[in-house]
């Protein structure tokens, strides 16, 4: 049963990339088919643990025996449990979704049937990567997922840009991935296995020093993953490929999959405060950095992709605390699935309707023509502002009392970093609202000098925008009252209440203020002046955060400079020492082999007289060896 | 003279005198030297009586059947158990039987087998005068290119001799390495190596080349037969003995009675240490190994091919089998003195046989440099001293004779007008005219560069382990580098069959009959079978590392 999850995409991705063009008229419906039964049989599960105890609902499925070897057991097995069922359900849910979505997005294309197959093994690699009972597994999904984002963020390959995107995304994850297979092995190395049980089991006896190592190696490969500093560069430019895919893959599903690894090696982290510290400060960062990104850029879904970065960045932050915010940082990657990707298909629609144009600054008034998406972007953006009673508030709010609760100066600094970051992302999120949808109109023609003629999207498009738009509303409550979430994933990932120096109630007061402050500051910048249809030149800091502050730049002269640096010393090293030292010594066995060969003349009385010496010397060597 | 002095002289005389035994034949046991001397006979007698029209079939039909029951004698002598609890010394103490000696015989008879097939090739020369000819010249006493030699051609003469004189070079090597006297050794030695110098000096074409390869062979060969023969009589001045079991005893001191006729030279150690030197040289000359290797170039590339490949195998297996028996039963006690020896000589063997080899461009001399290297691996094995150093060199010595004689026969293949083509540079582009015979002898380059999955890897692997177990670390790590400088040449080779653009007056590749196809065959068979699946001839070659003493 565990195992149809994963096999369904897998099975449709196999049709369709496989099937020619025959499948080129049925394979959009296919595709979304497969997707759906996967999410039905998540919802069959589901119901299914929820009518036993708490205690027993993890389900394991072995399926065969992948590297039988002395010593070295990998099986392929699933484990289903509280934690892993969520991310089915939000994966094959929202993906369902997407896939509907994209039916009516993707209608012009050409190439349709292939992005459904690859939409397809999206969800088959990131199905196993949640569903996996051991790191090995999930590596294979880890890897899987990540190809299949290299191939659609550069599924537009015409475009350089995007055929550039792609690599950039993929050279990037490398680092990552490098950092998860080193962990896989020091765990080998130290646990003498792969599965989370042993490992998570085994993690008392060990030494903190080699489970820090782990954690950072681990953290290192959610970074690359989740677009955290220092490895988020990928992730704005990732916005090339079709806006489906920025929905489901990157803001949605994929790019949590560094939170997800992170929660489910807890244990390790639990053990290694190093490590824990690391993955705080690295949230913490790229909350501001993606939040303060966000505010910058003009291009609608790179500003989503610096607030996906920032919203992540909660995420990995609340991860970081431990027990305290592990439960927040999973609701919080639910309910961010929900509003983001109803952000970015809502973007997508006014992209749809307004010639593929993404410069906010050619948009305005569009909430006349475009009503359904006016609402549903609406309530995700009120959403992901954290808007009393929707999704965001619920889950936002938790995650920064849950950073005062760490105690100590760690806890004041981590939890003012989040209410910043809240108070930023009201004014980027309403920046983006008040240049989307209200003032005055600022189109443009398109190069080819077509007026734009803004209308509202097809059903197909539309209807997924608002089913999400329900979910940003509701998710929230749903999960907090009461405390249901936490209840639900308490048995997988534990909790732990913390003693915050502060109020429930003064954290949620100080949130509503700085979201206030948020909003007002972004009306009176962008809704109460005109917005220029050229962005001024701004100050320093707005400059290098249209230049993604400065990270292109920073790992160019870093990494690309010293890389050629590094590479043009060692081709040289090679030319000069190592051909040198092997050509030599070529030659000068040819020399030598050339030399002895003279002596080889045809006469026999050189060849006797060889001889001769030879035994004489071989006489005296013997002679010798008996006097020594 | 007193009438007493008479009587006892004439009463002494008188007494009866001893009788002297009849001397006690294990025919059984000796039964496959036996078959193929015997069979060597019967060729001279069919020369002598047999119409010269019938008498290649039935030199053929003798030796192929002498061979094979030999062959079948020596399986049978194993299954008897005498390769293993039953090995004994037969022959009042002339020849052993025990494994080793099974295992070596069973491996010339099948080498020589196989290069009887070759011998017998008669489809590859051109038809001179109506009549099919083979590599061997027509009458040998002609002189080269006279008148007579013509004549003889026309009349459809063949030297059916060279089968007689392989099946007795064939009983001596039987014999080689099974001698348990030093004197039983050095007949054995001289009766295959005479058949070999007549053999060389036959070759149909380049005859000049040949009779000079032959001469040369002959005349170094006695010159190493001499220091052989001295060094024999020295052992005998110091241990009284030519019996191995005899010699060995006395080098180790279990036996210390003097015969009082040798008493100014018995238990001298210089005589033991010069004479034993002396003697491991006649059989360094007969591998070839450094610096005692300088015949085999000239006398591989002047020798018929056939027959190079019959030497280059066969000897070099009787030659290194008696060399095992003598290190290993006659100077075990000797160890600390010839093992630093035969280090120096291994390590020289292989970079030489290398170095040199690099810059050939005859293949039948590149092939005869690569025989020297090889001496050098074997010698490595050899340096083990234990049991698992014998057994490796065996399996080696199996596996290189096929490569070596299957490699041989290739060669016969490639010819242009002037016969075979053995200049390197006519190879060029040898795989896009004939992909099937370059890639047959690019599997045997393969296997000389001991490239996994040939019989030349597993071969390499085992005498090196056993070096590498038995305290010659670094003697194997000279070997792997001797191995790499000798890839460069074997594929060297191959790059010049496959990726050369062939040349236009470039030589043909001739279909040869059944015989030479299945000589070729059966060697690339070996070669992989030994490459692939190794392990039964290993566990084969492991059970008959025991010598009997």
């Amino acid at each position: 049963m565990i195992a149809l999850l994963v096999a369904a995409p897998l099975l449709g991705a196999a049709v369709l990339l496989c099937g020619g063009r025959r499948l080129d008229r049925v394979g959009h419906w296919l595709g979304t088919a497969l997707a759906a039964v996967s999410f039905v049989i998540g919802l069959v599960l589901f119901t299914d643990m929820l009518g036993k105890g708490a205690e027993d609902r993890t389900l394991n499925q072995h399926l065969f025996s992948w590297i039988p070897v002395e010593g070295f057991q990998a099986d392929v097995a699933f484990q289903l449990d509280q934690l892993s069922v969520t991310f089915v359900l939000l994966i094959s849910g929202v993906g369902t979704l997407i896939h509907l979505y994209s039916i009516g997005y993707m209608e012009h294309d050409e190439r349709r049937r292939r992005f459904f197959g690859y939409l397809n093994l999206f969800l088959a690699a990131m199905l196993l990567l949640v569903l996996a009972d051991n790191y090995l597994l999930l590596y294979v999904g880890w890897e899987g997922v990540g190809l299949a984002s290299y191939l659609l963020i550069g599924f537009w390959q015409h475009k350089p840009s995007a055929a550039t995107a792609a690599k950039k995304a993929f050279l990037v994850n490398r680092v990552g991935d490098m950092g998860l297979s080193i962990a896989i092995m020091l765990m080998f190395t130290t646990f003498g296995t792969f599965a989370f049980g042993d490992v998570l089991e085994a993690t008392g006896e060990t030494g903190e020093g080699k489970l820090t190592a782990i954690g950072l190696m681990l953290l290192l490969a959610a970074c690359g993953k989740s677009a955290q500093v220092p490895l988020q560069s990928w992730l704005g430019d990732a916005m090339e490929g079709p806006t489906p895919v920025s929905a489901l893959i990157h803001a949605a599903t994929m790019v949590t999959a560094g939170v997800y690894l992170i929660v489910r090696s807890g244990e390790i982290f639990n053990a290694a405060p190093d490590a824990q510290l690391a993955v705080t400060v690295v949230g913490a960062v790229t909350l501001l950095f993606g939040a303060i990104v966000g505010c910058a850029k003009d291009d609608i879904k790179k500003a989503l992709a610096g607030s996906t970065m920032s919203q992540i960045g909660y995420m990995i932050l609340a991860a970081g605390l431990g027990p305290i915010g592990y439960v927040f940082a999973i609701m919080h990657l639910v309910t961010h699935g929900f509003f983001k990707a109803g952000l970015f298909l809502g973007a997508g629609s006014v992209m749809h309707g307004m010639n593929d144009e993404v410069d906010m600054r050619k948009y305005g008034g569009l909430r006349k023509y475009m009503p359904v998406t006016f609402v549903t972007f609406g309530l995700g953006y009120l959403a992901i502002i954290g808007f009393p009673g929707l999704s965001g508030f619920f889950s936002k709010d938790k995650i920064i009392e849950a950073a005062f609760a760490k105690g100590g100066t760690e806890g004041w600094i981590l939890g003012s970093v989040a209410l910043l970051g809240a108070a930023i992302t009201a004014y980027y999120m309403t920046r983006v609202m008040i240049m989307t949808f209200f003032g005055e109109k600022r189109w443009e023609p398109d190069a080819e000098g077509k007026q734009p003629h803004p209308h509202e999207s097809p059903k197909s498009m539309t209807i997924p925008m608002i089913l999400l738009a329900v979910g940003s509303v509701c998710a929230g409550g749903f999960f907090s009252i009461g405390d249901r979430f936490m209840h639900w994933l308490e048995p997988v990932t534990h909790h732990d209440h913390g003693d915050s120096p502060l109020s429930a109630a003064t954290v949620t007061g100080a949130t509503m203020v700085v979201l206030v402050i948020g909003v007002t500051l972004a009306w009176l910048q962008y809704g109460r002046r005109p917005v220029p249809s050229v962005a001024p030149r701004g100050s320093l800091l707005t400059r290098a955060a249209r230049r993604d502050l400065l990270q292109d730049d920073f790992n160019h002269v870093v990494l690309v400079r010293g890389g050629e640096h590094l590479t043009r010393s060692l081709v040289y090293v090679d030319h000069t020492l190592v051909d040198g030292v092997v050509n030599g010594t070529a030659a000068s066995v040819g020399g030598l082999s050339g030399r002895l060969r003279k002596l080889q003349n045809g006469f026999a009385r050189s060849y006797a007289v060889s001889m001769f010496g030879g035994v004489a010397v071989l006489i005296a060597a013997t002679l010798l060896m008996r006097a020594v | 003279m007193s009438a007493t002095a008479v009587h006892s002289l004439w009463t002494t005389a008188a007494d009866p005198i001893d009788k002297i035994d009849a001397p006690n034949i294990e025919y059984g046991q000796l039964a496959p030297t036996l078959i193929v001397i015997g069979a060597a006979v019967i060729g001279v007698l069919i020369e002598a009586f047999v119409p010269r029209k019938s008498r290649y079939y039935a030199q053929l039909f003798v030796s192929v059947v002498a061979l094979a029951a030999a062959f079948a004698a020596v399986v049978a002598l194993a299954a008897g158990g005498y390769g293993t609890t039953k090995a004994r010394i037969a022959a009042m103490g002339a020849i052993a039987v025990d494994g080793p000696a099974l295992f070596l015989q069973g491996t010339i008879l099948l080498a020589g087998l196989v290069a009887i097939f070759t011998f017998a090739e008669r489809k590859l020369d051109p038809v001179a005068h109506g009549n099919r000819v083979d590599s061997f010249v027509a009458q040998a006493g002609a002189v080269p290119g006279s008148e007579g030699e013509q004549a003889a051609t026309k009349a459809g003469f063949a030297t059916t001799e060279v089968f007689p004189l392989a099946l007795f070079a064939i009983g001596g090597m039987l014999v080689f390495p099974s001698a348990n006297d030093l004197l039983t050794f050095f007949i054995a030695l001289e009766v295959f190596s005479l058949p070999l110098y007549l053999l060389c000096a036959l070759a149909r074409r380049k005859r000049l080349m040949s009779q000079e390869a032959a001469v040369k062979y002959f005349l170094l060969g006695a010159f190493a037969s001499a220091f052989t023969l001295f060094g024999i009589a020295l052992i005998y001045g110091y241990a009284g003995s030519v019996s191995y079991g005899t010699v060995a005893k006395v080098v180790d001191g279990t036996i210390t009675t003097v015969d009082p006729a040798l008493a100014g030279t018995m238990g001298n150690d210089a005589l033991l240490l010069i004479g034993s030197a002396m003697i491991v040289m006649g059989l360094l000359f007969k591998v070839g190994a450094v610096p005692f290797h300088m015949w085999t170039p000239d006398v591989y590339q002047g020798a018929p091919t056939p027959v190079t490949g019959f030497m280059a195998a066969a000897t070099k297996v009787a030659a290194f089998g008696a060399l095992l028996r003598l290190l290993y039963v006659v100077l075990p006690g000797l160890r600390w003195d010839w093992r630093p020896v035969m280090y120096g000589v291994a390590v020289i063997t292989m970079l030489g046989g290398a170095i040199v080899a690099i810059t050939q461009t005859d293949i039948k001399r590149l092939l005869a440099y690569s025989s020297i290297a090889h001496a050098g691996f074997i010698l490595a094995g050899v340096i083990a001293t234990t049991k698992d150093g014998v057994s490796s060199v065996l399996f080696y010595l199996g596996a290189y004779s096929f490569v070596t004689i299957g490699a041989f026969a290739v060669v016969t293949l490639v010819r242009d007008a002037g016969g075979e083509a053995t200049h390197l540079s006519k190879w060029a582009g040898l795989g896009r005219r004939s992909p099937l015979v370059a890639a047959v002898f690019a599997v045997f380059l393969l296997a000389f560069a001991g490239i996994p999955l040939t019989s030349g890897f597993s071969g390499k692997f085992a005498v090196f382990k056993a070096a590498a177990e038995g305290g010659a670390g670094a003697l194997v790590v000279v070997g792997v580098i001797s191995s790499a400088i000798a890839a460069f040449f074997y594929i060297r080779v191959i790059v010049l069959m496959f990726f050369s653009e062939p040349k236009a007056d470039g030589p043909t590749v001739a279909v040869p009959s059944p015989l030479t196809m299945t000589a070729i065959g059966l060697g690339v068979a070996v070669t992989l079978v030994l490459g692939v699946a190794p392990q039964y001839f290993l566990d084969l070659a492991s059970q008959s590392g025991v010598f009997v003493r």
